[in-house]
């Protein structure tokens, strides 16, 4: 190799002759940079804020309204023939018909929401990393049978599951929690693994088992981060999912126990209601319309954020 | 150039199933390859004739189906992963795709500190400083690391990759097709830079590579493959200067000559029909249906990769009759 004459190695071109230190923008920087040119994203991720400040504050504005959301106000919160009462300067969002105020509950029904939402959602999530990430990597058997674990968990009724799982445990919380986690684990499952199935056969994976890289590593340091998008938009996008889930848990009886207030229960409560009590019915649902709705929109606008193709769709304008 | 042998490969065969339990492929079949210390040995060969198969192999990046790989004298070839840990840190690679070795989501400094961090080596401020140092060492600007891949063109991606290669200071570095994916001028400014790392480093080399100029201007031997197989190996200048395997004649003779003049009284040699299928390869003499000298003999008896000039122990062909003018072959 050595008989033919070399040059020196040449400096490499297109070098900023700015000496600081040199920070490379990170894929995930660049996409907030891109998320925060999106409006509705922009309102959605307000809305949200608002909703956990609300849910934070609960007691505070419970205590300056001077309501609690059990305490059942039959003087001044019922028609003398036991009716609710429609929205007044005493009771904004009217009353329900134990007579209690439905501001203060549906305030309070944001906690138990945004609680089962994120927790059930965090725990879908890592349950399904872990279990896709492991399926995706080592193939062969451990893949056949955890993604056979996954396709019987997506086909089960999951509604009838959950009752019958409910009914054995009782109701509470955390048995909602874990119900709503097991039914949407899998569904994160088989993205993760479908990416990880092409993350391991590019050749930065080839190159760090050529360095010796163990699979613990390769799994942390190389697939993970590639992961990160995917999981990102599927967990503003299961959220919502979960939410709804919790409400219709709780609408059936399956899910927290009353008195305390979820949407779920009150939307359940009101349905007699309906005809002379139409605040009964519409604050809870709307509350749980905009949640909704506030969640996906940010997902939409993350995953758009995250998949670079939509950035020229904007510069097109 | 000392003689003792760095890496020698017995025998290595590797079968892949097309389908599970369905018919196997055999990518590579019998090869015999043996590396010295601080020197560089060509492999090329058509796509598809099982040139990366070979090296992932070497590198025990596959498991072999048969063969052996002995590595500074000891058998890596049945080796646990475990096992083979402190031999990754002598035996390196290089890979083809500047784009797809690198991971995207990491920053440069990262992926160069990679070998540092997985043996153990340094870590903290010591680690960084070692990685600017092997930046400077193959042309980066150290101020660049904390930057991303992307931001990177492709002869600077790929001296990324070489950085990551001999930050443990290997004594082997397997190279999988190193420039083909790069602009001619950026080629040579990489090997330029593998040749000075091997001067200075007392690097050998698998070089690998479809282009038979790139090859004979880095390599001290050549080794040419057809379908699984070595065909031919021999020195360098030998082998350009005087093949005897006819279809490592056809191959030089296909290969673009710069001078014009040369290039017109150059005679191609034509080769009929496709490189067939390594699921089903012929019988006897892997080239015998392309092969213009082919006989009886051919088709039936498979020729061994040999000396076929007594007293001639480096050049060797696996051909039952092999040339002794490469003008045998062209068409009058």
């Amino acid at each position: 190799m050595s008989t033919v004459p070399l040059q020196a190695v040449s400096p490499v071109a297109g070098d900023d002759p700015v000496a600081a230190d040199i920070q490379g923008r990170s894929p995930l920087r660049l996409a907030l940079a891109r998320l925060r040119r999106d409006r509705v994203a922009l309102a959605s991720a307000a809305t949200i804020l608002l909703l956990v400040i609300v849910a934070v504050a609960a007691p505070l504005i419970a205590h300056l309204v001077g309501h609690d959301p059990t305490t059942q106000y039959r003087d001044t919160g019922l028609t003398p023939a036991g009716l609710p009462i429609g929205p007044n300067r005493h009771f904004w969002f009217g009353t329900d018909n134990l007579g209690r105020d439905v501001l203060i509950r549906v305030i309070y029904g944001t906690r138990v929401s945004l609680l089962v939402g994120v927790v059930s959602t965090l725990l879908a999530v890592a349950l399904g990393v872990i279990i896709g990430v492991t399926a995706g990597y080592f193939q062969g058997a451990t893949d056949t049978i955890l993604a056979r674990f996954m396709d019987v968990v997506l086909s089960f009724p999951f509604l009838l599951f959950a009752i019958a799982l409910v009914s054995v445990a009782g109701p509470s919380i955390t048995v909602s929690v874990f119900v709503i986690a097991f039914f949407s684990f899998a569904a994160v499952g088989r993205i993760v693994r479908g990416q990880t199935l092409s993350i391991r056969e590019r050749e930065y994976v080839e190159a760090a088992r050529s360095l010796g890289a163990s699979d613990l590593r390769i799994m942390a340091v190389d697939v993970l981060p590639n992961l990160i998008a995917p999981v990102i938009v599927y967990t503003t996008l299961l959220i919502p999912t979960a939410i709804v889930f919790e409400a219709t848990l709780s609408f059936l009886g399956m899910g927290v126990v009353p008195p305390t207030p979820t949407w779920g229960n009150m939307l359940s409560d009101s349905l007699q209601y309906y005809q002379v009590a139409w605040w009964f019915i519409l604050f809870p649902g709307l509350a749980l319309l905009i949640t909704t709705l506030a969640f996906n929109l940010l997902g939409d606008g993350v995953r758009d954020a995250l998949d670079p193709a939509t950035e020229r769709l904007f510069a097109e304008k | 150039m000392t003689t003792d042998v760095l890496l020698r490969a017995d025998d290595v065969v590797k079968d892949f199933a097309v389908r599970r339990h369905g018919p196997r492929v055999r990518a590579v079949d019998g090869v015999s390859i043996t590396v010295h210390h601080g020197e560089t040995v060509g492999l090329v060969g058509e796509t598809g004739c099982g040139k990366s198969t070979l090296a992932r192999c070497l590198t025990r990046l596959y498991e072999l189906t048969s063969g052996t790989v002995a590595f500074a004298g000891r058998d890596i070839s049945r080796l646990s992963r475990h096992q083979l840990a402190p031999v990754r840190r002598d035996m390196q690679m290089i890979f083809q795709d500047p784009y797809g070795s690198l991971n995207p989501r990491r920053r440069v400094g990262s992926i160069i500190g990679d070998p540092f961090a997985i043996h153990g080596v340094a870590d903290g401020h010591d680690r960084q400083r070692r990685v600017q140092d092997l930046m400077k060492l193959v042309g980066l600007n150290p101020e660049h690391y904390n930057r991303y891949p992307a931001e990177f063109s492709g002869g600077q991606r790929q001296r990324i990759g070489v950085a990551r290669a001999i930050a443990l200071q290997p004594k082997l570095i397997v190279c999988d097709e190193p420039v083909s994916a790069l602009d001619v001028s950026i080629q040579a400014q990489v090997i330029n830079l593998l040749a000075d790392l091997q001067d200075d480093l007392g690097l050998a080399y698998l070089f690998i590579s479809h282009d038979l100029s790139v090859v004979r201007h880095v390599s001290d031997r050549v080794a040419v493959m057809y379908l699984g197989q070595i065909v031919e190996t021999a020195p360098a200048r030998q082998l350009y200067q005087q093949p005897r395997h006819p279809y490592t004649a056809a191959l030089l003779s296909a290969a673009p000559v710069a001078d014009p003049d040369r290039a017109d009284q150059r005679q191609p040699i034509l080769l009929t029909g496709d490189v067939p299928s390594p699921a089903d390869p012929p019988a006897g003499c892997r080239f015998h249906p392309r092969c213009p000298k082919a006989q009886q003999r051919c088709t039936v008896e498979a020729p061994a990769l040999v000396a076929r000039e007594p007293g001639d122990d480096t050049h060797l062909t696996a051909c039952h009759f092999p040339l002794d003018s490469v003008d045998e072959l062209v068409p009058r």
